[in-house]
């Protein structure tokens, strides 16, 4: 059962880690806008301007 | 005369040196409107960023201070084909983004602590403490704790506070019970856990708030989303109104600006956005929006205008007396607050459930308490099995039935064109029996056409739409509308008579009866269209005269038709004159009507109805319905409503047909059906994990299973309200 004391810190760590990124994602608006976001990827506007 | 915009009072100072504005957006919809837009803003000298919200329809303009006037970025989308309209935030939609906020993190966190502590529980159930003994049951209990105190802690905060508001109030609601189960499953086991007992029940506890938290904030998006999309409406109608700079120079400015003293120019077809004393020009003046009549009044220096009129021929200077605040609009809307006080003795069925529940629960509790230790049980063991009773009875589902109907018919209704305003509105609006219809703008459409356009010549009908595009008059748009006319003529305007024009040398005249000298023409019109305006035009032949009337909506007949066979009673109560009144009641065949009320009437009326132990729906627009809106049960108002009607309707329909009405009704009857089937589902749940519990049966694995399988249950059959055909196609 030693297992237990590096397991179980590790398990609430990663759980700690998914809430964090959650929280940081909404703290950063990403939650705002969920349907701009799928239309941003396809928009080319990092091509350069080509002519014609 | 050259005029300016000024918009500053809706720009935002996020940073020294920087402005930012949020606007509405008409006509964006796909990832092309916003790179079209957000690059052609960047391209902008001065313009630091440009950010599109395709969910909401909005844009958040930034740009350097001083370096350009926000009407140039309005110009500029125009000019792009986005047509924007600035806002000002209510305070309303930030508390309600901060609440929804608020909700989604706690039930992060609920999510995380659900994870972890299922984690363990597993383990725990399938049988890890057997095999490894005590110290490892309880090192896992210990662990449970250290994450579940927390975590309720602060994820049970909305139900906590909430129920602590009720109590204050002396009021109940579902959150206490939901409170009182969680805190006292908390409670058990950690005391249980430092006997060192086989069960405790943390996992329990975070599991309801995590079910719960998850239909609080469904619930909450959903009534985010409408306001979003009623904040965008009221923004594209926002008014503005054109102020004159010591007497001189004109500026456009929104309402919001204006300030008493101040002198505005109202011009023709512009709707007064004040109340105040016409100081120099004559015109007539539509009050139909405040009174309901159709006919308009004559207005000259020294009368008074009110907001909300539509000044139809000549321009105004008008004083202000009264701006946006301490308007007519804000004494009807002192005659709202207290119809609404009335209303809201109203209680929701979720909180009527939750009163007969708690007692029961409560009541049984204790006598499972009782019993045991008359059984001969010590009162420590007593306690605990009661308390499980608690856990085992805690409301889940309950707590679950009704929002998750809420949030599936509410989602419905949008996509049919009804935006729901209120929570409760569903409730009251499935237990209504009587419908009361506004006749103007509600039954009938909000713009007039020609009635008689089968009896003119096509030739007069285009000579006379060229014409009548000159003018601004109401009437004369009728015509121009009718003939399909959109080059416009050369013509003189007589204000308050009527247009001229030369036309192969021949006069013609498109105006009144007595400008044209039709009066002959015109009785006979006047007798074949009763409850029509008359528009009369001196051709080169001959004179016609035009009858122009309010068109019903093109389903009122059949919706109407389907309110009574469902059994409903219809009436009409209208503001306007009796034969025109009439004319519509006996299309629709709606054989109770009230002409000519005032807004007292109409309150007195929907009273009386009350009074006789009958549910009102009251469907209006006018201005003048407002109070009336709130005097009834529930209110629905099409979109094209004053403003402030829209605030206090319960529901609010889109588009021309009326058919959205029908629909709301029986989509609510339905989820109300749902919600009583959902509560039974509840009950029934408690009747057979009841008598287990009491029984001390009750195990935290069956504790987890009955909670999980009621609430999933629950929500499933909350999603047949989706499924709800609509009532008239």
């Amino acid at each position: 059962m030693n297992v237990l004391v590096y397991l179980v810190p590790l398990a609430l760590a990663l759980g700690g880690i998914g809430l964090a990124a959650f929280l940081w994602a909404m703290r950063n608006g990403q939650f705002d806008d969920l349907e701009g976001a799928g239309w941003r990827v396809i928009s080319d506007d990092d091509l350069p301007e080509s002519k014609g | 005369m050259s005029e300016t915009q000024d918009f500053s009072i809706y720009v935002r100072h996020p940073a020294e040196g920087i402005a930012a504005m949020d606007l509405v957006v008409e006509g964006v919809h796909c990832g092309s409107c916003i790179s079209t837009i957000e690059k052609g803003l960047s391209g902008e000298r001065g313009i630091r960023g440009a950010r599109v919200n395709l969910a909401s329809k909005r844009v958040t303009v930034e740009w350097d201070e001083h370096t350009l006037a926000p009407a140039a970025i309005l110009h500029r989308l125009e000019g792009l084909g986005y047509p924007a309209y600035p806002f000002a935030t209510a305070k309303v939609d930030s508390v309600e983004a901060l609440e929804e906020q608020r909700l989604l993190r706690c039930l992060g966190v609920a999510a995380f602590g659900a994870m972890n502590i299922m984690l363990i529980s597993v383990s725990l159930w399938s049988g890890a403490a057997r095999a490894e003994g005590f110290a490892t049951r309880d090192f896992f209990h210990w662990l449970s704790a250290l994450i579940a105190l927390p975590i309720v802690a602060y994820a049970g905060r909305p139900f906590f506070d909430s129920a602590l508001k009720a109590i204050k109030q002396h009021a109940f609601n579902m959150d206490v019970p939901i409170t009182l189960g969680a805190l006292l499953a908390l409670l058990l086991s950690v005391v249980q856990t430092s006997k060192h007992e086989p069960e405790a029940y943390f996992d329990s506890a975070v599991m309801l708030l995590l079910f719960l938290l998850a239909g609080r904030y469904l619930d909450q998006r959903m009534r985010r989303q409408t306001r979003d999309v009623a904040t965008n409406l009221a923004a594209i109608r926002a008014e503005n109104a054109v102020k004159l700079i010591d007497g001189g120079e004109a500026c456009e400015v929104p309402i919001a600006a204006i300030s008493p003293g101040d002198l505005v120019l109202v011009r023709a077809g512009e709707r007064v956005a004040v109340d105040g004393l016409v100081e120099e020009g004559r015109s007539e003046v539509d009050q139909s929006l405040v009174t309901g009549e159709t006919a308009v009044t004559p207005v000259a220096a020294g009368s008074n205008v009110y907001a909300g009129t539509m000044n139809v021929t000549g321009a105004l200077r008008v004083r202000v007396r009264r701006a946006a605040t301490g308007t007519l609009l804000d004494e009807v809307n002192a005659l709202l607050e207290r119809a609404i006080e009335q209303r809201s003795s109203y209680v929701k069925l979720a909180d009527r459930a939750a009163r007969i529940y708690a007692p029961v629960v409560h009541l049984t509790a204790l006598t499972t308490f009782l019993g045991w230790i008359a059984f001969g049980l010590n009162w420590q063991q007593a306690l605990v099995i009661a308390i499980t009773v608690l856990i085992i009875t805690c409301p889940c589902a309950l707590g679950l039935a009704v929002p998750a109907v809420q949030v599936v018919a509410a989602s419905a209704m949008f996509r049919r064109g009804v935006l729901l305003n209120s929570g409760d509105a569903l409730e009251r609006l499935a237990e209504i029996d009587t419908v009361v219809f506004d006749k103007t703008g509600t039954l009938t459409l909000p713009k007039p056409i020609l009635a008689n356009k089968d009896d003119i010549a096509p030739e007069d009908l285009a000579l006379a739409g060229t014409l009548a595009l000159a003018s601004k008059h109401p009437l004369a748009k009728a015509v121009a509308a009718a003939a399909g006319a959109t080059t416009p003529s050369t013509a003189h305007e007589f204000p308050g008579q009527g247009v001229t024009m030369l036309h192969d040398g021949k006069r013609l005249k498109l105006g009144s009866v007595a400008f044209c000298q039709a009066e002959a023409e015109a009785v006979r019109v006047a007798d074949a269209w009763p409850d029509a305006s008359l528009i009369a035009f001196r051709g080169p032949k001959r004179v016609v005269v035009f009858a122009i009337r309010q068109a019903r909506r093109a389903d009122a007949r059949e919706v109407v038709a389907v309110l009574l066979r469902a059994g409903l009673a219809v009436e009409i109560l209208s503001g306007d004159r009796r034969s025109a009144v009439e004319g519509v009641a006996r299309e629709l065949s709606i054989s109770r009507f009230n002409a000519g009320l005032n807004p007292a009437q109409k309150i007195a009326r929907l009273k009386a109805l009350r009074g006789m132990g009958h549910r009102v729906l009251m469907v209006g627009d006018g201005l003048n319905d407002a109070p009336a809106l709130a005097a009834a049960n529930v209110s629905i108002s099409p979109i094209s409503a004053a403003h402030l009607t829209q605030a206090q309707a319960d529901a609010v329909f889109l588009g021309d047909p009326l058919a959205p009405v029908a629909d709301a009704i029986f989509l609510a009857r339905k989820a109300k059906r749902l919600m009583i089937e959902n509560l039974w589902l509840s009950a029934i749940y408690n009747f057979i994990a009841v008598p287990i519990a009491i029984a001390g049966f009750a195990t935290p694995l069956i504790a987890a299973l009955a909670m999980s399988s009621s609430s999933i249950l629950v929500t499933l059959n909350a999603l047949r309200a989706r499924a709800a055909k609509g009532a008239v196609r």
